[in-house]
């Protein structure tokens, strides 16, 4: 069987069935088989056809869509994580997600959009992109980014945008992992590196492709005489199924944490001073305001306004719902009691777990996908973490590394049209097909993505090991003992979050 | 004069303050506080992360009170505060030296 290029799912967009519809009057009249009307699509169009296939629903939506994964990060991450710190190192944590959020944004524009959504120029366009677009040059009100849909598009600033909240975002989700003991400043130098040479390579090699009108001409077949394109990320190019990114971000910044929290150390007192959460009450607030923000990651990541989009938003209504459910029940089981905390935690998990598949499952499979992810992660927290003694303080690598791998694998099996999933496209021909019930192999599409998380994993960890080594030896990454124990709060911000 | 500190259970606060205004104590300071004693403390558990607290919060009531008045308060403090379980408290009493009026300068019993 020939392997195709897979590509993201996504029915076939608006603009194509509202041009259907218009031809299918005049097609009544000449009384022209139905298919002429698919001739209608525009291969390749110029800057001046893409301008007419830009839709002002999917614009809005994109454009909504990017402020509510903004609100993720700030105040959500932000209050999530900062209830769960002590309370003289509250304001250390809001900080360095509000900083993050801040530095990622300017670092996107200057060089990572550049990095992470172009190939010209690149030595590797297979790995990172080139410098043709750095400081957004050339990106324009008039220009234009590729949606899944043959002849749809987005003005190329809301996509821009859209990405950059995920920039945002990632690095962010590391600092849990050795929250309560770090510096701020080589903090911020670490993020601006860690998303220079992990961040922007991975979203290249899982998300760049040269989009659905594009890709046909960039196909060449390779010795074993598969259709491979040449103009698109590795993993894209493997097939890998992303739908909004359980590899880039959440297995991406997990292993990071997991590193960091192992180079930088264990908290001053870990296991022998008691460290409870100071705010579960802000944890709640926090979980919550992800979970709505979330659907601007998962839904918007459809990049249009359709069917599909709809698809994402249940599926990642559900997930979340089930996997709070299942770490309210394994909590009830082993200690008696469902605890505040296990429900918002769980919750994040299915989160973390539907992302790579809210696309592409069904509402019942990504409910059983939820149910599955918070048992795994449970285990993580509160055994592994325990056994092996690292001190991931907030669990970055327990709820978002290995629930974005359970939501990596789970999504080959969700995926299937056979169990009610969306399948993916092929692209690799004009205009894109779905694949079918048969031709969808779950067996080789979970050993892609087995590849995916595994390239992830190596890269991010070998990538934040490095940085973290860097950094550790040269102007460190610890403040001194008696600033941790006087709290990150005072000794590095020089303010208190609470003054009773 | 004698000096009581009762140590009790902060649900029990609002119930002994009106049976000793019903006695006709005149003022008492009450504190949030926290100790142990034979009662067992509490386990918390975050993620699976078990904190076992000994220190239980309980209020702590600090009362001057004229010798012939004090025998009753402590009866009515044990009775009303009294759950019968561990935990209940405990009921101390002081000699008192001297109690003095911020505001007229009175001292002894009239001060109280």
């Amino acid at each position: 069987m020939i392997r195709k290029v897979l590509c993201g799912a996504a029915g076939l967009g608006t603009s194509l069935f509202a041009a259907s519809a218009a031809f299918a009057q005049e097609v009544a009249a000449a009384t022209t088989p139905a298919p002429e009307a698919v001739t209608t699509l525009i291969k390749a169009p110029s800057v001046e056809q893409m301008a007419t296939m830009v839709n002002k629903g999917d614009t809005s939506w994109m454009l909504v869509s990017s402020a509510l994964v903004l609100m993720m990060s700030v105040p959500a991450l932000a209050l999530f994580y900062g209830g769960l710190v002590r309370t003289k190192n509250m304001l250390s944590v809001l900080m360095q997600v509000f900083m993050i959020v801040a530095v990622a944004s300017l670092v996107w524009v200057c060089w990572g959009y550049t990095m992470a959504f172009t190939s010209a120029g690149s030595a590797f366009p297979s790995i990172v992109g080139g410098f043709s677009k750095l400081g957004l040059m050339g990106v324009t009100g008039g220009t234009y980014a590729a949606t899944f849909s043959n002849n749809v598009y987005l003005p190329e600033y809301a996509f821009v945008i859209f990405q950059m909240t995920f920039a945002c975002i990632t690095p962010a989700l590391i600092v849990g992992a050795f929250a309560e003991r770090i510096k701020f400043t080589p903090l911020m130098i670490f993020v601006v590196a860690w998303l220079t040479v992990v961040y922007f390579p991975i979203a290249h090699m899982v998300w760049y492709w040269a989009g659905p009108d594009f890709l046909i001409d960039t196909v060449v077949k390779d010795a074993a005489g598969n259709l491979v394109s040449q103009d698109a990320g590795y993993l894209w190019g493997k097939g890998a199924l992303d739908f909004a990114g359980g590899t880039v971000v959440h297995i991406n910044a997990g292993i990071a944490g997991l590193v960091g929290c192992l180079m930088i150390g264990k908290r001053v007192g870990f296991g022998k001073e008691a460290t409870p959460p100071h705010s579960l009450t802000m944890t709640m607030i926090g979980a919550s305001l992800l979970w709505v923000g979330w659907f601007g990651f998962n839904a918007g990541s459809n990049l249009e306004a359709n069917g599909v989009t709809a698809v994402a938003f249940i599926n990642t209504f559900v997930a979340t719902a089930a996997a709070a459910i299942s770490w309210a029940i394994v909590e009830q089981i082993h200690h008696g009691k469902p605890s505040m905390l296990g429900g918002a935690t769980g919750a994040v998990a299915g989160l973390v777990a539907i992302t790579p598949a809210s696309g592409f499952a069904a509402p019942l499979t990504s409910i059983v996908l939820g149910l599955l992810v918070s048992p795994v992660c449970y285990l993580f927290v509160s055994k592994v973490k325990n056994a092996l003694k690292y001190d991931d303080t907030l669990d970055v690598f327990g709820v978002h590394c290995i629930g974005g791998i359970v939501g990596a694998l789970g999504t080959a099996i969700v995926a299937a049209p056979s169990l009610g999933g969306q399948g993916y496209f092929d692209y690799t021909v004009f205009p894109a097909v779905a694949v079918t019930p048969e031709g969808y192999d779950m067996v080789h599409q979970l050993w892609v993505q087995l590849q995916a998380v595994v390239l992830t994993l190596a890269w991010s960890g070998i990538g934040s090991a490095i940085l973290f080594g860097g950094l550790k030896y040269t102007i460190g990454l610890r403040p001194t003992e008696e600033a941790e124990r006087e709290g990150l709060d005072l000794s590095e911000h020089g303010e208190r979050a609470y003054n009773y | 004069m004698k000096f009581i500190i009762a140590i009790i259970k902060p649900f029990k606060l609002d119930e002994v303050r009106e049976a000793l205004g019903a006695l006709g104590v005149a003022g008492m300071t009450v504190s949030e506080v926290k100790g142990f004693g034979r009662q067992k403390g509490q386990t918390e558990i975050y993620r699976g992360a078990e904190y076992s607290t000994n220190m239980l919060p309980k209020v702590k009531i600090e009362i001057a009170a004229s010798d012939a008045l004090t025998p009753q308060i402590v009866e009515t403090i044990q009775q009303i505060a009294s759950t019968e379980a561990i935990g209940d408290g405990k009921i101390f009493v002081l000699e008192l030296g001297s109690a003095t009026r911020i505001r007229t300068g009175e001292t002894g019993d009239t001060a109280l």
